[in-house]
């Protein structure tokens, strides 16, 4: 089994974000790590793998610092990278990342594509669903086990409420992964040397420039959310907040 | 012909579901600030069975979209017979609840017909004559407007609780209801999907909760759930947990709350180390108190708090213990 599975690198979950002079993104001088949804869909590329033989690439988009992410997954153990290298693959729509990958792999035949279901920066949900489309695949979102079957695949669906559905699907597909499908590795030290020696190819703008258009949304502004609610911050030591805090459940919440 | 806003809601088993009526009272809202005509359209087997209630609310016009091969539900049959109807019905703007069957098949279509979705907005500005889309992002710490730059029609999706369902205006009388019989061809539907089911009877119901202490990853460690686990039962409260812990296996699923887990509305919602993403406020946000405790003064959780105690749980929840025993004996 031929997998791809791509891969993003957002700002790290606590990391304070400030906006940047044009008022419509962040500033980039912050702490990264990779989106949580996407290390699932990694790990769950390389079992498939170890079950099943075959080959785990690894994709990303966005300027030099996004690399971390491609040497992370390629020292746990994925076999060569994909690295799109640009600051203005940050600011694509999903419709335009979706293109912009789907020329970045035209010469490769994969049987799967993993994407975590959803990134933790601008959090479309779109760019894997997306991508099926582009390429004419069958897509299963949110997907929390994946079984090879004799024609194809069956993955388990996480509906709303609980409920999960079983699909039997061909290949190639486009899954998106749930966090939690499985329980995430570390990278070995013999993983993290290997890495340094695995193949990662870097694809310029120019070379998926033609495949790409004009954004169809546009972000106009960026700002912090205005409060609905008025907030009570209780201070002091924590005996004290303690005190005031019981203070509040009895006289105010009336719930001791 | 004037502008219109169609809005395509959502059934299951003939119901359609809350976060619909919500997205019916934000469409209301569109047209009403915009003066574009609003439209629904509800989609299913039998789609004409239900179309009646939604044809009661204050819309110009109910489409009934009928196919057979609606059941079970697959994004390519879906996909598929909106493109053909909207095709047909060319509204402006097409506007849909953000659930886990939309976010499965809209993409797919706004692409087949070479558009975009404003994914899972929670409200709308009509400034200038201009359309934006108020959308959540980086897990709620920032909000964004968001225009669409293209052609019609436009794709936006509403989270839940973004507007209030028993809002959705009636009209002053039935709307008409028009049955649109939509043929997909058999090569279309490549997912087969198989029965929906429940894993293991969920143990816990944390609906009917009035008092719930939630731990997220802010608890850090598997062992100091303990802390927050007699709190709980120092407040006769139940314990629940945000998706990471659950994940973690630290929990039982059943004990999750949010999008995946379980939507509650108690009395008193305690979040201890919950950073408050979009996914865990959609099921908790209805709590008549929120009291959140977290070491990152920035945490979205305390947009929606009503007490917001910044500062390290592992310092204030065991006083807190204490006090709660004290009050409790006295």
């Amino acid at each position: 089994m031929k997998i791809l599975v791509c891969m993003k690198q957002v700002p790290q979950k606590d990391a304070p974000l400030k906006l940047n002079e044009s008022g419509a993104w962040i500033r980039e001088d912050v702490s990264y790590e990779v989106n949580e949804p996407d290390a699932y869909a990694l790990e769950e590329a390389l079992r498939q793998r170890e079950k099943h033989k075959g080959e785990v690439v690894v994709i990303t988009s966005g300027p030099a610092r996004a690399q971390q992410v491609l040497r992370e997954a390629l020292a746990k153990g994925a076999d060569r990278a994909i690295h799109l290298e640009d600051a203005k693959f940050v600011g694509l729509d999903a419709f335009n990342t979706a293109k912009a990958f789907a020329a970045a792999i035209k010469d490769e035949q994969f049987d799967l594509i993993f994407t975590g279901l959803q990134s933790d920066d601008y959090g479309y949900a779109q760019t894997g669903v997306i991508l099926a489309e582009l390429l004419g695949w069958p897509h299963a979102t949110i997907i929390m086990q994946i079984e090879k079957t004799e024609t194809g695949i069956r993955v388990k669906r996480e509906l709303e409420a609980g409920y999960f559905q079983f699909v039997d699907m061909p290949t190639p597909a486009v899954l998106t992964i749930q966090s939690g499908i499985n329980k995430l590795r570390y990278a070995t030290l013999i993983g993290i040397k290997q890495a340094k020696n695995k193949p990662l190819r870097k694809v310029s703008l120019a070379d998926v420039q033609s495949a790409i258009g004009e954004n169809l949304q546009r972000i106009e502004r960026l700002y912090v959310p205005q409060k609905t609610k008025k907030t009570e911050h209780i201070e002091g030591a924590p005996g004290e907040i303690a005190k005031k805090l019981v203070d509040k459940l009895r006289n105010e919440l009336r719930v001791l | 012909m004037a502008d219109t806003i169609l809005v395509v809601v959502e059934q299951r088993e003939g119901k359609l579901n809350r976060v619909s009526w919500e997205t019916i009272t934000a469409g209301q809202a569109i047209a009403a600030a915009t003066g574009w005509t609003l439209e629904a359209a509800v989609v299913g087997g039998s789609a004409t069975s239900f179309a009646g209630e939604v044809a009661a609310k204050k819309v110009a016009k109910v489409y009934a979209v009928e196919a057979p091969q609606f059941d079970p539900y697959t994004p390519d049959a879906f996909a598929a017979a909106l493109k053909q109807f909207l095709a047909q019905n060319q509204p402006k703007l097409v506007l849909m609840p953000h659930t886990y069957q939309v976010r499965d098949f809209v993409p797919k279509l706004a692409t087949a017909m070479g558009r975009t979705v404003i994914s899972d907005c929670v409200g709308f500005k009509h400034e200038g004559g201009k359309l934006v889309f108020t959308r959540q992002m980086f897990q709620g710490k920032l909000a964004a407007d968001v225009s669409f730059t293209g052609d019609a029609p436009w794709f936006a999706t509403f989270q839940n609780g973004a507007f209030r369902g028993d809002k959705a205006e009636a009209g002053a009388s039935a709307a008409p209801v028009e049955t649109v019989k939509v043929e997909i061809a058999a090569d279309v539907i490549r997912n087969k999907p198989q029965e929906v089911f429940k894993e293991a009877k969920q143990a816990v119901d944390l609906t009917q909760a009035e008092i719930i202490v939630a731990v997220g990853r802010g608890i850090k460690e598997q062992k100091n759930i303990e802390i927050a686990k007699q709190l709980a039962e120092a407040l006769g409260g139940d314990l629940a947990a945000s998706r990471p812990i659950c994940d973690s296996g630290w929990l039982p699923m059943d004990r999750q709350i949010g999008s995946s887990g379980q939507t509650v509305a108690p009395k008193l919602y305690l979040a201890l180390g919950i950073s408050g993403a979009i996914q865990h406020i959609v099921g908790m946000k209805g709590s008549r108190a929120i009291i959140a405790v977290n070491k990152d003064s920035e945490a979205p959780i305390f947009e929606i708090a009503d007490y917001a105690i910044v500062g390290n749980l592992f310092d204030i929840v065991p006083p807190l213990i204490e006090e709660v025993k004290k009050a409790k004996a006295g």
